[in-house]
């Protein structure tokens, strides 16, 4: 009776789970989706907690069942606090934070559950592959965040990294093999194998450059999955298993279509990297040409005066936040009937879909976003490009350079356009580090400022018209 | 070789399930718009806080002699269920601002 309750409790919470993910992936569906796996996770714990001890004839004592609960209200309370405060520019960040929590529970499971099934051939390659795994993607996420956040602005490249991160990625493989095979008791090689791993995070992460993280991200999330779905192995828990492999699976996908989006290979992304070719390149070629600069007046009068306009939102409008003046700004135009829609490219902000959550934030309708395969033609009939903190996505390099770094990327064909309007803080080059030769296209006046302040200025000069 | 054997002999079950599942992760993600990638990555973030099942599972077996033992399953806990709590509130807050206004 009771284990056929506890069974239904994680059949129902992996049906959860993959009704769940699906339904995330429409707009419409995606916030009930959300709930709907929360639900299934929310009926999986609580079926551990109080039926399991049942169903395994265990006596916990109260003590045990007292720290459990204490944990999970310290873990509530921090998670809850973390994501309901923090900032939708952060998110990826926080994505790669909690996904870290995630991997280190997988790891801390596996140094438990060692001394007990010293012996146990199959258990024991279970514990020791979510160890692992665990552990990298703790350690790697723990970076990812670091660098997001700021606190590690340049990729670090130790020489030969390549050749060295593939070294300790062989020893941890001989090792993990080793204790397995051979049985050891004592504890502290598992230990052993914990630090090398976190090592391995370390290192693997370390060279790979900002642009470069939501891959990273994504990928980690998959491992750990794939950590949880190890443990359900060890546990013959159906729950952990269906969980963690469709979120391995899932996120190995997803992970893909991203580096899709971003014109990058899987294996660029990890083992080449971006910014020492492209620095040559970019170097050697010197754009000729003249740049204009505009007043926001001169943006004003430019913008007033058009039928259609079209916004291409980047990172830098999310850094000044200005997703709010823009919004004002889009209200203005429309009073004055003029056609405003926002241009958005797969990658804007920091990963894919960023900049939808960015401006959904401000109130943006949903409507009036428009991805980049549907508004690419409708440039060419555009009055003016408002281009704000966006810089790679609208570089024509990628069209027209055989030798820059992101050929062949698609991008936003914001050339064809009548007018330009581009605002950015300096002329320094975008995340990619290339020459944007839009800039000194004859048609393009560049806003030079902050985006919120240059914004500002331009809503304001738009009311006095 | 026979030990090999044996663990596919004693996890057929799982091992058909692992291959069922990872079709229907490939499915499932396949055609989603990349409009939805941050959020989907953020809810799958927050399901594979399942491995926090394991850290429960863990504690409710542990001797309550090994305080070292219950110190880590503790810290595990509270790990695993701040990935939980944090992903799936961080995504529904984010989803929360895609409804449309009509």
């Amino acid at each position: 009776m009771e284990t056929a309750l506890l069974n239904i409790s994680y059949l129902v919470a992996a049906i959860g789970f993959i009704a769940g993910l699906k339904m995330l992936g429409s707009p419409r569906t995606a916030r009930r989706g959300n709930l709907i796996a929360a639900f299934g996770m929310l009926l999986a714990i609580l079926g551990t907690i109080f039926i399991y001890p049942k169903t395994a004839h265990i006596e916990v004592p109260g003590f045990v069942y007292t720290l459990i609960f204490i944990a999970i209200v310290i873990g509530t309370a921090i998670g809850w606090g973390i994501a309901v405060k923090v900032e939708m520019t952060k998110m990826p960040e926080l994505v790669s934070f909690f996904n870290g929590m995630g991997g280190a529970t997988a790891a801390l499971i596996g140094l438990m559950e060692f001394s007990h099934n010293v012996g146990h051939t199959s258990k024991m390659s279970m514990i020791v592959a979510g160890l692992v795994i665990g552990s990298i993607s703790f350690a790697g996420s723990m970076i990812a965040w670091g660098k997001l956040s700021g606190k590690m602005r340049k990729p670090v490249r130790l020489p030969n990294y390549n050749i060295i991160n593939t070294l300790v990625a062989l020893i941890i493989i001989g090792f993990a093999i080793y204790i397995v095979v051979s049985q050891v008791s004592n504890p502290v090689y598992i230990y052993t194998l914990f630090g090398l791993a976190l090592i391995y995070g370390i290192l693997f992460v370390l060279p790979i450059g900002g642009a470069d993280m939501p891959v990273v991200i994504s990928l980690l999330n998959s491992f750990t999955g794939l950590a949880a779905a190890f443990g359900g192995f060890l546990y013959d828990n159906m729950a952990m298993l269906t969980g963690g492999i469709l979120v391995g699976s899932a996120g190995t996908i997803l992970t893909v279509a991203m580096t899709k989006a971003m014109n990058r290979s899987l294996s660029a992304v990890i083992f080449g990297a971006f910014g020492e070719g492209s620095a040559a390149a970019g170097s050697s070629k010197k754009i000729q040409g003249n740049i204009k600069e505009a007043s926001p007046s001169d943006a004003a009068i430019l913008l007033n005066y058009a039928n259609k306009v079209i916004i291409v939102p980047g990172y830098g409008l999310a850094v000044a936040q200005a997703q709010h003046v823009l919004h004002e700004l889009e209200e203005l135009l429309a009073k004055k009937g003029i056609d405003l829609k926002y241009a958005i490219h797969p990658v804007a902000g920091r990963m894919p879909g960023h900049m939808n959550v960015l401006l959904a934030e401000a109130n943006v309708d949903y409507d009036k976003l428009v991805d980049m395969d549907d508004i690419n033609n409708e440039f060419a009939n555009t009055d003016v490009v408002l281009v704000v903190g966006a810089n790679d996505v609208v570089n024509p390099a990628a069209h027209n350079d055989p030798s820059s770094p992101i050929y062949g990327m698609p991008i936003l064909n914001v050339e064809d356009a009548k007018n330009i309007i581009v605002n950015k803080r300096s002329m320094k080059p975008g995340y990619a580090g290339i020459e944007n030769e839009l800039f000194y296209n004859p048609k393009t006046s560049m806003l030079f400022g902050d985006a919120k302040a240059a914004l500002t200025k331009v809503v304001q000069e738009l009311k006095n018209m | 070789m026979s030990e090999i054997l044996n663990f596919f002999q004693q996890n057929i079950q799982m091992i058909y399930i692992v291959i069922l599942m990872v079709f229907a992760g490939v499915e499932i993600i396949g055609h989603v718009p990349a409009v939805l990638h941050t959020p989907l990555m953020s809810g799958a973030n927050a399901i594979h806080g399942v491995v926090i099942i394991g850290a429960i599972l863990v504690m409710l077996h542990m001797d309550p002699e090994n305080t070292l033992g219950l110190a880590i399953g503790f810290v595990a806990v509270v790990l695993g269920t701040l990935n939980v709590v944090g992903g799936f509130v961080v995504t529904d807050r984010m989803l929360d601002m895609f409804k449309t206004k009509k």
